[in-house]
């Protein structure tokens, strides 16, 4: 059986082993697309930069727009407190974005479809936003938990409810990700395999393929968009509790 | 180096900014996203709802799960919070679907009034004349 599953693209291959004691921290072809992705970034940017003209040209236009985009949407969910948060953000949503877009280069590894990738970065989200919550608002963070206009007779059980819908979030922020790039890259190839085992009749999943390439780039934006727009929200909620 | 912008000075400079544009935001993309929630095919939506169920349902499992372990208490601590557990994750799509996605509890997710608050919190001593 030759390795060319639907699911052989997910597998992590171990480029340079390396050992830390009982650590394996080899470098994978899973930590070279992410250092692809950042190198992309760097580049991106900079050269895109370069020149700081006043009237940008395509690049720099580029660059300015996903610059803009990411305030908007900070400056729109989070408002003016979330302004010293931006590089954060920004950093998240265009480590996301060429994550996913990288992915949809043939024979690129996607990163963003193992959970453990999203999963760690989702926590990171959440830790760092519940320790902002906490060094801005005190214990009056768990206020929070305490759903307002409910008589006190309700809280033992609508507490534990708050805290579970409050931990949950890591959970639902990394799913959401690593379930739409993992379905559609795995989706794609189950297609792309009908093709040639159809013979002549395989022009219609040829079509289809080629309309689910579209719809998976789509995605790669929306998940990247998503994955921000949630980390603005829990932002919104760190700093003004409501 | 005196010239690089501490926090204070950045949240200064947001109220002063949000001051000097007459106290709303004008922005090339302020009207798409105001206050929603993230776009949603409807695909996206039920996969996203499928998702709030289970990972509610899976924290809550946990915690029993662990208390249990912790306090010897076996299986009734987990019974108990795998049902928080469901609650909670039918608490966080009844959430979704009312537009209050981010927050916890139920309060209305942050519309305009709370980005108000959001520059007055920090400034409420000396800000007070600013409108």
């Amino acid at each position: 059986m030759e390795n060319h599953g639907p699911l052989a693209q997910f597998e992590i291959k171990r480029w340079i082993p390396l050992k830390i004691g009982d650590l394996d921290v080899s470098f994978t072809n899973s930590s070279a697309f992410m250092v692809l992705a950042v190198a992309c970034i760097c580049l991106f940017l900079f050269v895109g930069m370069r020149r700081r003209a006043l009237v940008p040209g395509r690049w720099q236009s580029m660059v300015e727009m996903s610059y803009l985009f990411v305030a908007n949407l900070v400056r729109d969910t989070v408002g003016p407190g979330g302004r010293p948060y931006f590089p954060f953000i920004f950093t998240v949503f265009m480590f996301v974005l060429f994550g996913n877009m990288l992915g949809m280069v043939p024979y690129a590894f996607t990163f963003t479809s193992h959970i453990v990738v999203t999963f760690a970065m989702a926590v990171t989200v959440f830790a760092g936003v519940t320790i902002i919550a906490i060094a801005k608002h005190g214990l009056r963070f768990f206020s929070f938990f305490v759903p307002p206009g409910v008589h006190w007779v309700m809280w033992p059980l609508l507490i534990p409810i708050e805290v579970i819908s409050y931990l949950s979030r890591p959970i639902s922020l990394s799913v959401r990700l690593f379930a739409n790039m993992l379905a559609g890259h795995t989706l794609l190839k189950v297609f792309a395999g009908f093709v040639i085992s159809l013979g002549l009749f395989g022009v219609a999943p040829l079509a289809f393929v080629v309309a689910l390439t579209g719809l998976e780039f789509v995605i790669a934006f929306l998940q990247a968009f998503v994955f921000t727009i949630l980390t603005c929200l829990y932002l919104n909620d760190a700093l003004h509790l409501h | 180096m005196s010239s690089e912008p501490r926090p204070e000075d950045l949240k200064n400079l947001a109220a002063r900014l949000y001051k000097a544009r007459g106290g709303q935001d004008t922005g090339p993309f302020v009207k798409g996203l105001k206050g929603e929630d993230p776009p949603n095919n409807s695909l996206g939506m039920a996969l996203r709802t499928g998702v709030e169920l289970v990972s509610a349902l899976a924290v809550g499992t946990a915690i029993g799960w662990g208390l249990d372990y912790w306090l010897g208490t076996a299986p009734w601590l987990m019974l108990m919070f795998i049902l928080f557990g469901g609650v909670a994750g039918i608490f966080n799509v009844y959430k979704m679907a009312s537009g209050m996605a981010g927050g916890v509890g139920f309060r209305p997710l942050a519309g305009s009034e709370t980005r108000d608050a959001g520059i007055d919190e920090d400034n409420r001593d000396q800000g007070s004349d600013r409108e």
